[in-house]
């Protein structure tokens, strides 16, 4: 099947350009380093260093990837159904909220083996109620999703400030954080796991969770290509209309997405409460639920794209504390540029490269299709 | 009584300090979606203008100055929203996020390279804000009981970005709803094709909405920096950019209800700071989060058509593609 002239390739459109709008927001970033009187490669080769140089920053970074697999998978889910779900940092929150009531509630009595899987159900499930209420809205009363899940960023936020300092704060303690679980409660690290098989390596917060992130992207993939209700969210997400005309409810498609969406963006708490802090305390989400966005914008909503975002990104977050504490004008702030123009460059200026490519095919194709034409 | 006239007084007056960046904000919001491009940027824009006029008013010690570089950050992020959605037909809502995204990263970036003092800049000196109005006769009038003390504590004593946000409401509706440049923007979020066929560039229609967006933003964020605080600090905006928002959408996108719905979410903010601590009889300790997070609950509810029903710009969030 010949392609119209002047159509673009499908290599073009789904690696060149891409590629080209990650080296944009790149590039750009690079200049900002430049303007702020710094050299950009040497910022590269700290970064580079600080993010993959020794076996502590592998963990870090490690550590940070599962965050990001998380929030990354969560945003990309809403996509496929055509929803923008910037809710993340809320739901993550919250199930944050889900996970330490169930640790507290049973880290004196149960053995781990009953508590991992009580996490895992219980963030998740405190995760899906808060993208829950604004699936519901969308889908049934029609108020957009964007807006909804915003107000429920704050509305957790305000909720677990409630919370933290009036009800779960330890008593005697000043800030507000919750009493530490006992070690029952604990998700294992990956350097004690490999201390048991022998492997010495410096300790870091890279926990059990990473492996369960790879679950994750594993089932989403099953999930949205190879089941009935991926196909049916895929579908919704193309086409609204002919969803409706092909028998699926797109009202229940919406909210279940959402449940998803949320559910993923709540195993966060898994990696921070439950691997590292081994405490409910205020803002461990730290806008990991915002960089879902670029993760997922970057990895093009597949889990594979989304897994190597997420280490990018990881290794920008680790890179960038430690170019922050070897260059004193920069700060992990640059790594919140980068997030931004990553989002500006692959997100909202996607098509900008497009016409340009376009022209420039059209210009070496033409020829060609003469010449089989005549 | 004398007391509980101050107290009103004060907290009414703290209302009208706070609600003026929300006003201008929401105003920005409410030109941008009603021409059809849907705008989560208004935080951003504000964080970017505040940092702006900050910095260029600390450098010339001029609040002018600052105002200018402030208005000139917002309208130039304001086009880059335009320039991601209008020509090339973008995401409107990642737009948004990115700029806020990028500005929250970028204040802070800048600010620590030029100014070294973590991200904040320079305390500004009395001379380089925006100071507070006295109006005629405000003293003489004050020792009147009641409508004196409200002429002198409330009327007057704000600076003059206040009294610009309270008149650009009616400013706004005017150009709305009796200027051909506001029926055309209404066309322009309903019906877009509608507009084309009669002749009109809905490209240039919708830069120009961002246009007024951008200027609204930028005096929102100057006004935060120059006039209600002496600089810039971190993330100063702290999510007022989305109350704005909010307060747009529980105005229902027009003017006066907009406005209101920023006096009661102003109003809502001064009084929580007033009940922190305070223990009401037979109630306890009243939750301040309960009342901080009360805008975003009573959005949640307008939206979901519990208090009547808000119906968004028909034509918001979807790029216009001339057909060929």
């Amino acid at each position: 099947m010949s392609r119209p002239a002047g159509e673009l390739p499908v290599w073009v459109d789904v690696l060149l350009i891409p590629l080209l709008n990650i080296g944009l927001a790149f590039l750009v970033s690079g200049m900002v380093i430049v303007a702020i009187g710094e050299n950009p490669l040497e910022a590269v080769r700290l970064m580079v260093y600080g993010a993959f140089g020794y076996d502590e920053a592998i963990g870090y970074t490690l550590y940070y990837t599962t965050n990001f697999i998380f929030t990354g998978l969560a945003v990309a889910v809403a996509f496929h159904a055509g929803l923008f779900n910037i809710g993340g940092e809320g739901q993550a929150y919250i199930g944050g909220l889900g996970l330490g009531l169930v640790c507290l509630a049973t880290d004196q009595t149960l053995p781990f083996t009953v508590i991992l899987p009580l996490m895992i159900l219980f963030s998740a499930l405190f995760g899906m109620l808060w993208a829950l209420v604004p699936g519901y809205l969308q889908a049934y009363r029609g108020s957009h999703v964007v807006i909804t899940t915003i107000m429920f960023n704050f509305i957790a936020s305000a909720l677990m400030v409630y919370l933290m300092v009036n009800v779960l704060i330890e008593p005697g303690n000043m800030s507000p954080e919750s009493r530490s679980f006992a070690e029952s409660a604990w998700i294992p690290s990956l350097h004690g796991l490999l201390a048991m098989t022998g492997i010495a390596v410096t300790p870091s917060p890279a926990n059990v969770a990473l492996l369960w992130a790879l679950i994750c992207c594993i089932f989403v993939w099953l999930f949205i290509w190879h089941s009935r209700w991926g196909y049916a969210i895929r579908t919704v997400g193309a086409n609204e209309s002919a969803a409706r005309y092909a028998g699926i409810n797109n009202r229940r498609v919406v909210v279940l997405t959402m449940c998803l969406s949320g559910a993923l963006a709540g195993f966060v708490a898994l990696n921070e409460i439950g691997g590292v802090h081994h405490r409910l305390l205020l803002n461990f989400t730290a806008g990991y639920g915002f960089t879902g966005i670029a993760v997922s914008l970057m990895g093009r909503n597949h889990p594979v794209g989304i897994v190597l975002a997420s280490l990018l990104f990881g290794a920008l977050y680790q890179g960038g504390a430690e170019l922050a504490f070897e260059v004193p004008t920069i700060t992990r702030d640059l790594v919140v540029v980068i997030q931004g123009l990553v989002i500006l460059f692959s997100g909202a200026l996607a098509y900008m490269l497009r016409p340009l490519f376009e022209r420039i095919w059209l210009r070496l194709s033409l020829p060609e299709a003469v010449a089989t034409d005549a | 009584m004398l007391d509980t006239l101050t107290m009103i007084v004060s907290i009414l007056d703290s209302m009208l300090r706070l609600s003026t960046p929300l006003v201008l904000a929401a105003l920005a919001g409410l030109y941008a979606e009603r021409s059809g491009v849907i705008d989560i940027g208004l935080e951003g824009k504000m964080l970017g203008s505040a940092f702006a006029a900050a910095a260029a008013a600390a450098i010339t010690g001029s609040a002018w100055v600052g105002l200018a570089v402030g208005v000139a950050v917002g309208v130039a992020l304001a086009l880059l929203h335009g320039f991601a959605c209008i020509t090339h037909r973008g995401n409107q809502v990642v737009s948004g996020v990115a700029i806020n995204i990028l500005v929250a990263g970028l204040t802070v970036t800048l600010g620590i390279a030029w100014f070294a003092q973590g991200g904040q800049t320079p305390a500004l000196p009395i001379q380089a804000r925006f100071p507070a109005l006295t109006w005629p006769g405000a003293e003489a009038l004050g020792q009147v009981p009641v409508l004196g003390i409200v002429y002198r504590d409330l009327i007057s004593g704000h600076s003059l970005l206040v009294y610009l946000a309270y008149a650009a409401v009616p400013f706004t509706w005017w150009v709305l709803y009796r200027t051909r440049f506001g029926l055309r923007l209404r066309a322009v979020g309903e019906n877009p094709a509608a507009v084309d066929t009669a002749g009109l560039s809905v490209t240039l229609l919708r830069y120009q909405a961002m246009l007024c967006c951008g200027v609204l933003c930028g005096i929102a964020g100057s006004y935060l920096s120059t006039a209600q605080n002496a600089g810039f600090v971190r993330d100063m905006t702290a999510g007022q950019g989305y109350i704005a928002l909010a307060a747009m959408i529980f105005g229902k996108w027009r003017p006066y209800p907009t406005l209101y719905a920023c006096l009661l979410f102003g109003f809502l903010d001064a009084v929580s700071v007033r009940l922190q601590g305070v223990i009401l009889p037979g109630f306890g300790e009243v939750p301040v989060q309960l009342i901080q997070g009360l805008p975003y609950v009573l959005t949640v509810i307008l939206l979901a058509g519990f208090i009547g029903k808000a119906v968004a710009p028909r034509a918001g969030g979807v790029p216009y593609v001339k057909d060929r």
